[in-house]
């Protein structure tokens, strides 16, 4: 798992049966400062979260079929599991708008 | 998962006989912003994707659970054909 901010929404009108009606949103991995890392990432939404949300993201595929409430064999891999409301660390406090605060 | 555009088509006439009848593409991955991420790769597409579309697409096992077949030696897979992306700042 890990952090995210959801950047973007994704429209797909023609994609697999095993996915329909469900959001699918765009990524940023953030650290525990909350500086975007790596690439962003394409993800299902299995808790209704929008843009500018900071959430938990789920990369592996069992554990996130079970969460986004798909069958067994869909091709997903990666979920939103959680909307964050804030994360307490070393550097200070996360807050659910993704700022940082000593 | 990952969004990608279309960059082009594979053609192999000798491969494994469970990938056959399988369409390959050429995918460049890309950011919300359309910007490439990354290199190219081979993915496959039951969804009729051609050059030009954006898709998203699936790695690992799940890129091939679109295909019906057991153990498809495939690694990553179109789940979607992409109409538009929304960003907070468009």
């Amino acid at each position: 798992m890990y952090i995210a901010k959801v950047v973007a929404n994704v429209v797909s009108t023609q994609k697999s049966h095993k996915v329909l009606g469900k959001k699918i949103l765009i990524v940023q991995p953030l650290d525990a400062e909350g500086n975007p890392f790596g690439d962003e990432v394409t993800a299902l939404d299995g808790v209704g979260a929008g843009i500018g949300d900071i959430v938990i993201a789920l990369g592996e595929g069992w554990s996130a079929r079970t969460v986004a409430d798909v069958p067994e064999n869909s091709p997903v891999e990666v979920v939103i599991a959680g909307i964050i409301d804030f994360v307490d660390t070393d550097y200070g406090r996360l807050t659910s708008d993704g700022k940082l605060l000593k | 998962m990952q969004t990608a555009k279309v960059i082009g088509n594979v053609v192999s006439t000798k491969k494994d006989p469970s990938m056959i009848g399988i369409k390959l593409l050429v995918i460049q991955p890309i950011n919300s912003k359309y910007e490439e991420i990354g290199k190219p790769l081979v993915a496959v597409d039951t969804f009729g994707a051609g050059p030009g579309d954006v898709v998203f697409y699936a790695k690992s096992r799940e890129g091939a659970q679109e295909l019906n077949v057991e153990m498809a030696p495939v690694d990553a897979g179109v789940v979607g054909i992409i109409d538009s992306i929304h960003r907070e700042d468009e």
